[in-house]
């Protein structure tokens, strides 16, 4: 059923004018009384850095909070590929409404329309921002931008530095900021991890941060919070993600009420250098953009354990060329992880561990030169070859599917308010944009569209039609919350057990792998259903926390986002089974075409999933937000 | 492989610290060095002990959080490499290694391996940017730059902040870092109208955080785990004196 609690704001009219009527509508606070608001940003990743940034320009009085040492650490800095917009500058046929089309059936018809098409429109502003920030994006030779094509896409709109895009849009965003920290508009609290939101009158208005150098509990007011804290991939353990990043900042903010959307869409990298022992502390991502010139193979036989130079083209299955001959190695991520799985589950693994497939460069670096081939991708190759001790240029990469991103996250409006008024949500760290399955570098396109268009319109509008009197951090609901803070830091330090943290981590995420993974059934829900809750019991009986709350203690940071995810790991899970359909990233085996394709159940399935919480180990109410579709028509997902 | 390692451990920032004698038994090769320290920890860990603390992130070279000293040399015997992506099989077995933080005035211990970067934060807030405000882009095509100027500038902007360079320096000196940041934007159209003033304000900014000063002598350059070259500096210097003559 559709829920009261979840009135999506979509503004009326035509799809292409909803957002320049929705700014025109929007109310205003003028330029004077912007000083007299206090915005806490809690992130400094693209979209965190971005918003904070931009509404310091604007005069709002920003407080910017980050866990890292400086706000240009955030995990965005690790995005390789690319950014999209609708520029058309390769005059291929592009155009904002592609982008939305190509998005939204990306996303296997699981977002919502009017996000997703102000995505498209806003991208074209994103480039410009970034080019007039100084931003080193690679140049044709005539000085005009230069793009590359990404997975999911026939047009080529992929604007790019090198293989270190993210990182350069995060420094431009990160010189923005720091800027607004010069000036004073921003202030910037490093090393502060977020652990309770503060509610007064039913309105967002402070969190309570643990200052990781000094161990003090610090209380901030404001008149309104902005979460861009990221994705929760860590909740497998093993990921592409940072080995800080957490969902522990959305799931306190969800514990206060804000309602978790669709957390079973998660998003697995289909090329990921492969796991190679248990001591593995993350998987590193070769970008998708290694697709555009790299072939993806298997052996045509079952165990055939040849070294690859040695199997002969016609012993070889290139099998994404086979089975999607018009999108050939650039299907979507979904789709190339799946078939990567069924290819090594079908005994034509390679590698050691026969849980990874090859990504072949031969032919090429014949048809172009191995020096062109360096020009494009030299820093991937290198760290390939860091990591495995092979070179990429004589043997092809070996590759399989990893954790990468997470589509689910906090609800939002079109306002990226949550349910909880005053409470907003950016980037990886909200639901919004990406239904079932992100396309590759759509990612840096929301967090920055978020940060630097949307946010400082629908925060004036939040703060200018809301009355919001004066509160301080004296307030009992911030004493109580600190309290609640305190409470936690107390009872995890005195387990004392004898279990490690990672080592339960670990755990979780083998069972999150494995039951929760890139397949899922029934079956294999209900038994993660009930090995979650036991790990969790587990870790608050025998986990060892040493050390002290009141200095840097990262055995206790650790412990308090762990036993956040064994929360959190149950939601999930449960979300996958309700969910008995298959769409984009979140494949139930019990709903498959019979060429093994992800098949979605409209009729059943076409909403939101926004969960309600009701206490740790007790089942969360379920919301619906129906999906509508007045643009593109939802149909079976083909790349064929 | 066995390894012996000598940790520096220091509880706070106002305490005296000292190397500590660790064993690190199985070591796999494929291990990245981190792994290694991970591993150690989780073993501390259940015994109740204290963790040794040291800063790492996204453990795939990008965020310039990591920063170890490994047997003298920031970020280890690998050219061109952070300690995070350092793996096992470059050591022996039997081998004594040797961890320290970051040493340098402007970069406080907080403690054991980790220190205090936040100079390096405000020596961008005081000029490493093009100051414009969201709005008034023109269209990205409306900034011509050159392949080669848009290379260039790449090559100085990969700079990842994790001042290595200033650790290797006899001088703690913060200029591989500066002048990668002045040198992208002094090379770009977009950076033209701060040119002057940009260097200035930057250079005086590390002064007054207590960064040595340049005498030429390429350890920096050495350790950069980008490989930013010293040219960078030159660059710089050449900036500087611009500004100089240029009266600001």
């Amino acid at each position: 059923m559709s829920s009261s609690k979840l009135d999506a704001k979509v503004p009326g009219g035509p799809i292409a004018d909803k957002w320049d009527r929705h700014k025109f509508e929007m109310k205003l606070v003028n330029p004077a009384n912007k000083r007299k608001y206090t915005v806490i940003v809690v992130g400094t990743g693209l979209a965190g850095g971005s918003a904070a940034a931009s509404l310091g320009e604007l005069g709002y009085n920003v407080l910017n909070f980050c866990i890292q040492d400086s706000p240009r650490r955030a995990h965005s800095i690790a995005a390789q590929g690319g950014i999209n917009a609708a520029k058309n500058y390769q005059n291929d046929g592009d155009s904002v409404y592609r982008l939305f089309y190509d998005t939204v059936k990306g996303g296997d018809y699981r977002s919502r329309e009017a996000n997703v098409y102000r995505l498209a429109q806003l991208s074209v502003n994103i480039i410009d921002q970034c080019v007039a920030q100084g931003v080193p994006f690679a140049r044709e030779y005539g000085g005009l931008l230069d793009n590359r094509s990404f997975g999911g896409a026939q047009v080529s709109r992929t604007f790019y530095a090198r293989g270190q895009t993210g990182q350069q849009l995060l420094l431009g965003a990160y010189q923005s900021l720091m800027r607004q920290v010069h000036q004073g508009a921003v202030r910037m609290f490093a090393r502060r991890e977020m652990l309770d939101l503060v509610i007064v009158d039913g309105k967002a208005r402070g969190i309570i941060v643990r200052n990781l150098i000094t161990g003090a509990i610090e209380r901030y007011a404001a008149d309104a919070v902005i979460l861009a804290t990221g994705g929760y991939g860590t909740v497998y353990y093993l990921s592409t993600n940072a080995v800080n990043s957490n969902v522990t900042a959305a799931w306190r903010a969800h514990k206060r009420g804000a309602l978790f959307a669709n957390p079973c869409y998660t998003q697995i990298h289909p090329t990921c250098i492969p796991v190679s022992g248990d001591h593995q502390s993350k998987l590193t991502l070769m970008s998708e953009s290694l697709r555009n010139d790299g072939r993806v193979w298997v052996p045509k036989k079952q165990g055939d354990k040849r070294p690859p130079e040695q199997i002969p083209e016609e012993d070889r299955d290139y099998y994404l060329e086979r089975k999607y001959p018009s999108f050939g190695n650039l299907v979507p991520r979904d789709v190339a992880s799946r078939n990567a799985k069924q290819a090594c589950d079908d005994g034509r693994g390679v590698g050691d561990s026969g849980l990874a497939v090859y990504l072949d460069f031969k032919d090429a670096i014949a048809r172009v030169g191995p020096e062109t081939i360096k020009a494009k991708y030299g820093n991937l190759f290198q760290m390939y070859a860091k990591i495995t001790d092979d070179d990429p240029y004589a043997v092809p990469m070996r590759i399989y599917p990893a954790i990468h991103y997470t589509m689910g996250g906090l609800w939002v409006d079109y306002n990226l308010m949550s349910n909880v008024p005053g409470l907003h949500v950016l980037g990886e760290a909200n639901f919004s944009d990406h239904g079932a399955n992100r396309l590759g570098a759509s990612a840096l396109m929301q967090g920055l569209c978020d940060g630097y268009f949307v946010i400082p319109y629908t925060i004036g509008h939040y703060l200018a039609s809301t009355a919001l009197p004066k509160v301080t951090t004296d307030h009992d609901a911030f004493g109580e919350a600190a309290d609640n803070v305190q409470q936690r830091i107390n009872q995890l330090l005195a387990v004392k057990g004898s279990r490690g943290i990672r080592e339960i981590h670990r755990e979780l995420g083998r069972i999150m792998w494995d039951d929760v993974g890139m397949a899922r059934s029934a079956q294999s829900l209900t038994r993660a259903l009930a090995r979650i809750p036991a790990l969790r019991d587990e870790f608050w009986h025998d986990v060892s926390v040493p050390g002290s709350p009141d200095n840097l203690n990262q055995s206790l940071e650790y412990a308090g986002r762990v036993a956040d995810y064994l929360e959190f790991a149950e939601l999930l899970a449960l979300d996958a089974l309700q969910r008995s359909e298959s769409c984009g990233g979140h494949f139930r085996e019990e709903s498959q075409t019979p060429d093994g394709e992800a098949l979605r159940d409209d009729d059943n399935f076409s909403y939101v999933a926004a969960w309600e919480f009701q206490g740790v180990g007790r089942a969360p109410a379920l919301h619906k937000e129906a999906l509508v579709f007045d643009e593109v028509h939802p149909t079976q997902r083909s790349y064929k | 492989m066995r390894l012996n390692l000598k940790i520096w451990r220091q509880a706070g920032p106002d305490g005296a610290g000292k190397l500590v004698d660790y064993a690190a038994d199985h070591v796999s090769p494929d291990m990245s060095f981190l792994e290694m320290l991970d591993v150690i920890n989780e073993r501390l860990v259940k015994q109740g002990e204290d963790a040794i603390s040291f800063d790492s992130d996204c453990r795939e070279g990008i965020c310039g959080m990591c920063s170890l000293v490994i047997n003298g040399v920031p970020h280890g015997p690998d050219r061109g490499t952070t300690v995070c992506q350092l793996h096992m099989r470059r050591f022996k077995d039997g081998e004594t290694v040797t961890i320290e933080p970051w040493r340098a005035r402007a970069f406080p211990v907080v403690k054991d391996l980790v220190v205090d970067r936040s100079a390096f934060d405000r020596i961008i807030a005081a000029g490493g940017y093009v100051s414009i405000n969201v709005g008034g882009a023109p269209d990205g095509n409306a900034i011509p730059v050159s392949k080669q100027v848009a290379e260039q500038a790449m090559d100085s902007a990969a700079c990842i902040g994790c001042g290595a360079c200033v650790a290797a320096c006899k001088n703690a000196s913060a200029h591989l870092f500066m002048s990668a940041k002045i040198a992208q934007l002094s090379v770009l159209p977009q950076g033209q109208v701060e040119r002057t003033t940009r260097v200035v304000a930057m250079i005086a900014q590390a002064d007054a955080d207590g960064f040595g000063s340049c005498s030429n002598e390429g350890e920096c350059e050495a350790v950069c785990p980008k490989e930013i070259p010293i040219s960078n500096i030159a660059r710089m210097s050449r900036e500087f004196t611009r500004a100089v003559f240029a009266g600001k």
